[in-house]
């Protein structure tokens, strides 16, 4: 069953090389079952590899699996890294993969360009599963920048709209930011060792040790490159303008998927990490101050899915904060329920909006309220989500943000400080944003066509909200289930249920006796951590006790939106000042004074001198016979003349 | 004078030779650049020529060299072709433009 491991990602490929072809041909609702098939498939094969590594013994749980060559001479392979921690990546990736490819079907329904979304979502889940399950930094960057690819192209899904277009622009170049890092890392890294291959590298600059500054700029750089593609502060801006593209991407990629790459990417160069205590805790003071900046954009946004884009930048701070801290397993952890959450929560957006198509305005939370009375089920499911972020328990959330917060409690106090304020504030917006869309009067703003229709049934149906299809609400279901107890795969009160740390740390590096991963053993006793999660749900209590008694007031207050706030801060503005007015600037001058001045003079002044010389030259060419024989005869003298003067002399 | 004439036995000399080719290659070029008769200009072309020949004739007795004379046959196969050439020229020339036809009316061909 091992062997299977390069179906994998195989599938997806397959899906997307099928759906290039032909996808246009198979038409609307074919071309999207496909897609969710292969991905479907993918995530069985994913969880038979699961299966057949459980049932291994725990030092062999990890093994490489080499497809072919790709660089001999860098001595870089096409090959799987199949170990916990990757195996944990690709469930998630494809699991969730799948359901929002089903949730897809239905909202892209009707959509002109149907089979080009699932070619692309098909393509992007084939980089993610690369960039997860490479074995080398050089496959690993294909992926990433697979995905950064995919994640251009479906912001940019509906390029018709202005904003969505420059938004894919605005994503493409602040995660060159990142790459730059990523490939000055690997420069570096290939310098040093040799090779790009994990575990080699691993063991080259643990047991030569090059010059300590040398690994802080690889680690620096790295980190870098997972800023970019987390969104991480000062790289996050492209995340909120990200959500123009169609929600389930919002949800897969900018949510639940290619967002956490970074984070992944932090865990998996750990043993690096560990050399640098500097960088660790660079990243993990980014990583906290993001999480409580973008938690305080996010309680005066009024766009449902721009309230979830910070929360999810908010949330990745989290992670990077648990990296930081050396709890690798609390951040991964978070990762997965995370995924699982906010994914939810995006897809309930998601299908919100497309119950109140028709409307001006739809993503709005200021012209919804009351939508629990139209869609149940949907309403239900975001419940669930609301409370898993908020971190109320038993849900998952819960489970993981403690973790995290235990991890910064045993590091750093401030730090810890800072992950409860987030999480107040989480909670905070939260409960506003579900006030706001859920309970309350109902504030829709009705289209003109909607009231001028005559047709009354027609007008009653667009009228009001309607829930969405079962294929919309399957994933919904299955999420909020996931939601509801994923936290259960690693609860702290008996080592023997860890389960995800017992997972990821066993696995030996192929060919060694070293651990691949070591979690950090709680350095506190049972009643700290009791105390510590009570500390943090009363965080989070406060949050939602807030927000309900604020917001259940109505709508329109002012006074409770900061403006500044509002608008993110200014830094949209202030990098509209820095950056594009200059670079407008320049291009202007490249373009109207560089081009049609300088490299358009010298060609048009070449034109003009031969013009000019020519026109001068050719009154030579008179026509008359005797005037060239009078040329003729006036050289032959002047020949003559010179042959004498020079004998004479 | 007779010395630059004539030789000792009574014969030209080469000086005498080239003087009578200078006169003329002199007289051919100014008539080339004084006619406007396209046909007295063509003779005038022959003139040169054959100033040039008799310039490679003596050069080519006075230097004991067959060269210069080899030089002459070619030269003179050669005008043979351009009187062809040349003469159906100035007959069109003359075809076209029936009266006062001279080297100027040809001028079309100017820059």
């Amino acid at each position: 069953m091992l062997d299977l491991v390069w179906l994998i990602p195989a599938l997806p490929l397959v899906g997307f090389c099928i759906l290039l072809v032909v996808g246009k041909r198979i038409g609307e609702p074919l071309s999207g079952y496909l897609a969710t098939a292969m991905v479907g498939g993918s995530f069985v094969t994913a969880l038979a590899v699961f299966v057949s590594l459980v049932g291994k013994h725990e030092e062999e749980r990890a093994f490489t699996k080499v497809l072919f060559s790709w660089m001999p001479s860098l001595g870089v392979d096409v090959a799987l890294l199949v170990n916990p921690l990757s195996i944990t990546m690709v469930l998630f990736v494809t699991g969730i993969a799948t359901l929002i490819h089903l949730f897809a079907i239905g909202y892209m329904h009707g959509d002109p360009r149907f089979p080009r979304f699932f070619t692309y979502l098909n393509l992007f889940v084939f980089s993610m599963l690369m960039l997860v399950l490479a074995d080398n930094f050089l496959l690993m960057f294909l992926g990433w920048e697979g995905v950064g690819t995919c994640s251009y192209l479906l912001i940019s899904f509906w390029f018709e709209k202005d904003s969505a277009s420059s938004a894919g622009k605005k994503a493409f170049v602040t995660n060159r930011i990142g790459d730059f890092g990523l490939m000055t890392a690997m420069f570096l890294i290939f310098q040093q060792t040799g090779s790009l291959q994990y575990h080699a590298v691993f063991r080259a600059i643990e047991e030569n040790r090059p010059a300590q500054s040398t690994v802080v700029a690889i680690c620096l750089l790295l980190f870098l490159g997972a800023c970019g593609k987390s969104a991480q502060l000062p790289l996050y801006v492209w995340l909120p303008d990200a959500m123009e593209g169609p929600t389930p991407v919002s949800a897969l990629i900018h949510a639940a998927t290619m967002v956490t790459a970074g984070v992944y990417l932090m865990v998996r160069i750990h043993p690096l990490l560990e050399l640098t205590p500097g960088v660790m805790q660079i990243v993990a003071w980014t990583g906290g101050l993001t999480a409580l900046y973008a938690a305080t954009i996010a309680t005066a946004q009024d766009d449902i899915k721009r309230v979830l884009a910070y929360s999810t930048i908010s949330q990745l701070g989290y992670m990077f904060l648990a990296v930081g801290v050396g709890a690798n397993v609390a951040a991964i952890f978070h990762m997965v329920t995370h995924a699982f959450f906010k994914a939810l929560m995006f897809l309930g957006a998601g299908s919100v909006i497309h119950g109140l198509h028709g409307h001006d305005d739809p993503q709005n939370m200021k012209f919804m309220g009351n939508i629990r009375k139209w869609m149940p089920v949907t309403w239900a499911t975001y419940m669930i989500g609301w409370l898993a972020i908020a971190g109320v328990p038993p849900f998952s959330g819960f489970w993981s943000k403690d973790e995290i917060l235990l991890g910064a409690y045993q590091t750093s106090k401030p730090l810890w400080i800072i992950g409860l304020v987030t999480a107040l504030l989480t909670a905070y917006y939260m409960t506003r944003q579900v006030v706001l869309v859920f309970y309350g009067k109902e504030r829709f703003l009705h289209d003109a066509n909607t009231v001028a229709a005559t047709d009354e049934h027609d007008a009653a149906h667009r009228g009001h909200p309607h829930e969405s299809p079962v294929t919309m609400l399957l994933p919904l279901v299955a999420l909020a289930g996931l939601a509801a107890v994923g936290g259960l795969m690693n609860t702290p009160f008996r080592a023997k249920y860890e389960f995800l740390a017992k997972w990821l740390d066993s696995g030996l590096i192929p060919g060694t006796g070293i651990h691949a991963f070591v979690s950090e053993p709680h350095q506190v006793g049972g009643g700290t951590k009791f105390a510590l999660a009570a500390v943090a749900v009363a965080c989070g209590l406060v949050g939602i006790f807030l927000g309900w008694s604020m917001w259940k007031r109505g709508a329109d207050q002012p006074e409770l939106e900061v403006p500044l706030l509002k608008r993110a801060y200014g830094i949209d503005a202030i990098l509209g000042r820095v950056i594009t007015v200059p670079g407008m600037a320049l291009s202007n001058f490249a373009a109207f004074v560089f081009d049609r001045k300088i490299i358009d003079g010298v060609v048009n002044g070449f034109g003009t001198v031969v013009q000019v010389v020519g026109g001068t030259v050719r009154k030579v060419q008179t026509g008359y016979v005797r005037q060239y024989a009078l040329g003729l005869v006036g050289g032959l003298v002047l020949m003559v003349a010179y042959v004498l003067v020079r004998t004479a002399l | 004078m007779t010395a630059v004439v004539l030789s000792a036995v009574g014969r030209p000399t080469t000086a005498a030779y080239l003087s009578v080719s200078a006169v003329l290659f002199t007289l051919g070029a100014v008539g080339i650049l004084l006619k406007r008769n396209v046909l007295v200009m063509f003779m005038c072309v022959e003139l040169m020529l054959n100033a040039a020949n008799l310039a490679l004739v003596t050069f080519a007795r006075s230097l004991n060299d067959i060269g210069g004379q080899v030089a002459v046959f070619f030269s003179m196969v050669v005008a043979a072709a351009e009187v062809v050439v040349g003469l159906g020229i100035i007959v069109s020339i003359f075809r076209r433009r029936k009266i006062g036809a001279t080297a100027d009316s040809a001028s079309l061909l100017k820059g």
